[in-house]
């Protein structure tokens, strides 16, 4: 039987008080904050605390916000519960000036990658991480691929006019 | 140091200077002191295009004879940044990229995707749609454990059951042909449903292959299973126990081959599983004669269900027995008929056609159990015509960096059987 959201939430706000916030229901699935500073502490109470055992990451992942001054970057870490079939989403917000975050690595084998790619595409640095290079791109390059300050496509570009369709 | 023949993968970038400065640097390396400890290995490059890795995979061994002592994998050799491309479009132009994931089970990233995007707009689909899409969900998941499990047989020296069941692999994809048009990166389906009903011919070929295939398993399974030279070669070979294997985040048969009943379709329902009676095989010891017979027994169950999706979708009478898609005006093609005829239908067409559709504000998280475990989906959008966001959970991604702690200590040739009872496809890893 899955953990009830309103459960988790007391007992993450019992623990951490403020430093959790922006509890959303999405989906059916609990998504909440905390500053990146206290990432390793939320996700190893999360995998420690008996009631609540999310031991398995099912995913990580970076999403970039180029207008949110300061929060310019978040990473994303889905967590499963297998035993009760709870899932959970934690995120957290760094700026794009200073992207160190804690690798989660050291609690999960499978964040060893997942950090890579983040790192790869976004330019997360997860500090402590054993072997943080580039996993999918060329070691050369020189830029995160992935940010949304790199449009899709070339964008002088004249025998296509979006504008047409209103997308500018 | 290591003795390592690193490829320069963008030469023509480098300046000369660079270029040399490297070479002298492995020149540097190769004049290590005699008795040097990197001596006593040897360093193999397998990869990145090499007949036993089937696909670009390269590892770079340090062999003690034949002992395996480390490897390093190098992957992103077929990366084509779906990711980024699927922020430029809108929903339904985004199923063909999810065709080239694991380019052996197509549909069920297809379906995948579709559900993700119904989960977004909160689609409601139909009993019968829901059934016909576990019949393809689970063609596709059995032509993908057949594959895997008989390449598993050609790299342990059994060519035959690889040729032998290729026509039953064959017989899949000409159900698909004639549910979609395509084979292999098939594009299933729509955001509602299907393109089109199914036809007689499609149901036909279907109770053929109910028919033929359980006794092409049979003896399939016949060859391998207790075949003492196959299992010499796989038992204990590439095993990973049960914590380890949730730790590095396994998922699907390779997890459940390790002992974890941990399968998406049970855990969370979607498509109607729920409906469906069906056992979840498990191994013990996570290795690559577990995840053989757990792909096999995979195999059966999924007939199973097929057979019990079928009489399902027989029982459907009258109107229903027409259904083929959700009413979703907003993203489903209108009738083609309707669109030459009729004003609504062509503004529809249109607005779908060029992606002028907006679609809710949200996060949604879904996943559907793949050929090769939980593939999962995160969107976020943020109100516009196309994803914000779109990440894929890729499940080979993310149990292929357990390979160097699997295949450390054993023999180099039990190294290239595991990869390939791991399912790598080389799409699924890169996207």
């Amino acid at each position: 039987m899955a953990i009830d959201n309103q459960y988790l939430q007391i007992k993450l706000t019992e623990k951490f008080g403020d430093l959790v916030f922006n509890f959303e229901d999405s989906y059916g699935m609990l998504s909440f904050e905390a500053p990146k500073e206290q990432n390793l502490k939320v996700l190893q109470y999360l995998y420690d605390e008996p009631t609540l055992g999310f031991q398995f990451l099912t995913d990580l992942c970076a999403v970039n916000y180029p207008d949110d001054k300061g929060r310019e970057l978040a990473v994303v870490y889905h967590l499963h519960n297998l035993q009760t079939n709870t899932r959970i989403r934690f995120k957290v917000f760094t700026s794009i000036e200073n992207t160190d975050v804690f690798t989660a690595s050291k609690l999960f084998s499978a964040a060893d990658w997942m950090e890579r790619e983040t790192f790869d595409f976004y330019g997360v640095n997860f500090v402590g991480h054993h072997n943080l290079k580039r996993i999918l791109n060329v070691d050369e390059m020189d830029y995160f691929p992935l940010r949304k300050e790199f449009p899709l496509e070339d964008q002088t570009r004249i025998d296509k006019d979006d504008e047409m369709f209103g997308r500018g | 140091m290591k003795i390592k023949p690193e490829l320069i993968k963008t030469t023509k970038c480098l300046e000369e200077d660079k270029i040399n400065a490297i070479m002298t640097e492995h020149h540097h390396h190769i004049t290590l002191p005699d008795g040097s400890i990197e001596k006593q290995t040897t360093t193999l490059n397998v990869g990145p295009t090499h007949p036993a890795t089937h696909g670009v995979f390269q590892n770079i061994m340090e062999l003690d004879g034949e002992r395996v002592v480390s490897t390093e994998q190098t992957v992103g050799y077929i990366h084509r940044a779906f990711e980024k491309l699927a922020e430029r479009r809108p929903l339904y132009q985004v199923t063909p990229i999810t065709d080239r994931l694991n380019y052996c089970s197509s549909p069920i990233n297809n379906m995948g995707w579709h559900l993700t995007c119904e989960k977004l707009l909160g689609v409601e689909t139909p009993k019968r749609v829901d059934y016909l899409r576990v019949i393809i969900m689970e063609l596709a998941r059995i032509s993908d454990h057949l594959i895997c499990n008989s390449i598993v047989g050609v790299d342990t020296g059994a060519y035959t059951g690889f040729l032998y069941v290729m026509q039953y692999r064959e017989l899949i994809y000409e159900i698909y042909e004639e549910v979609c048009g395509s084979r292999l990166t098939t594009n299933i389906g729509r955001i509602g449903g299907f393109e089109r009903n199914f036809t007689n011919t499609a149901f036909t070929k279907l109770e053929k292959f109910l028919k033929e295939y359980p006794k092409v398993l049979k003896e399939f399974e016949g060859l391998f299973a207790r075949n003492r030279i196959f299992m010499e070669r796989t038992i204990g070979g590439g095993a990973i126990s049960a914590e380890r294997a949730l730790n590095y985040g396994f998922t699907g048969p390779n997890l459940r081959a390790a002992g974890v009943d941990y399968d998406v379709r049970v855990h969370s329902p979607y498509s109607s599983y729920e409906d469906f009676q069906f056992d979840i095989p498990v191994g013990k010891t996570g290795d690559n004669y577990d995840r053989f017979l757990v792909r096999n027994q995979e195999m059966w169950q999924s007939l199973s269900i097929i057979e019990q999706a079928y009489q399902k979708i027989q029982a459907f009478k009258g109107a229903e027995a027409e259904i083929y898609h959700a009413d979703v005006p907003e993203y489903y093609l209108p009738k083609k008929e309707d669109v030459y005829t009729k004003m609504e239908a062509l503004i529809w067409h249109f607005k779908i056609i060029m992606g002028e559709v907006d679609m809710p504000k949200g996060e949604v998280y879904k996943a559907v159990e793949g050929g090769n475990g939980e593939l999962g989906f995160y969107l976020i959008s943020d109100g516009g015509r196309t994803p914000f966001r779109l990440h894929f959970r890729r499940p080979c991604f993310i149990y292929y960096q357990a390979y160097p702690e699997l295949i450390k200590g054993g023999m180099l040739s039990d190294a290239i059987v595991t990869m390939s009872s791991l399912n790598l496809i080389a799409g699924e890893l890169d996207a």
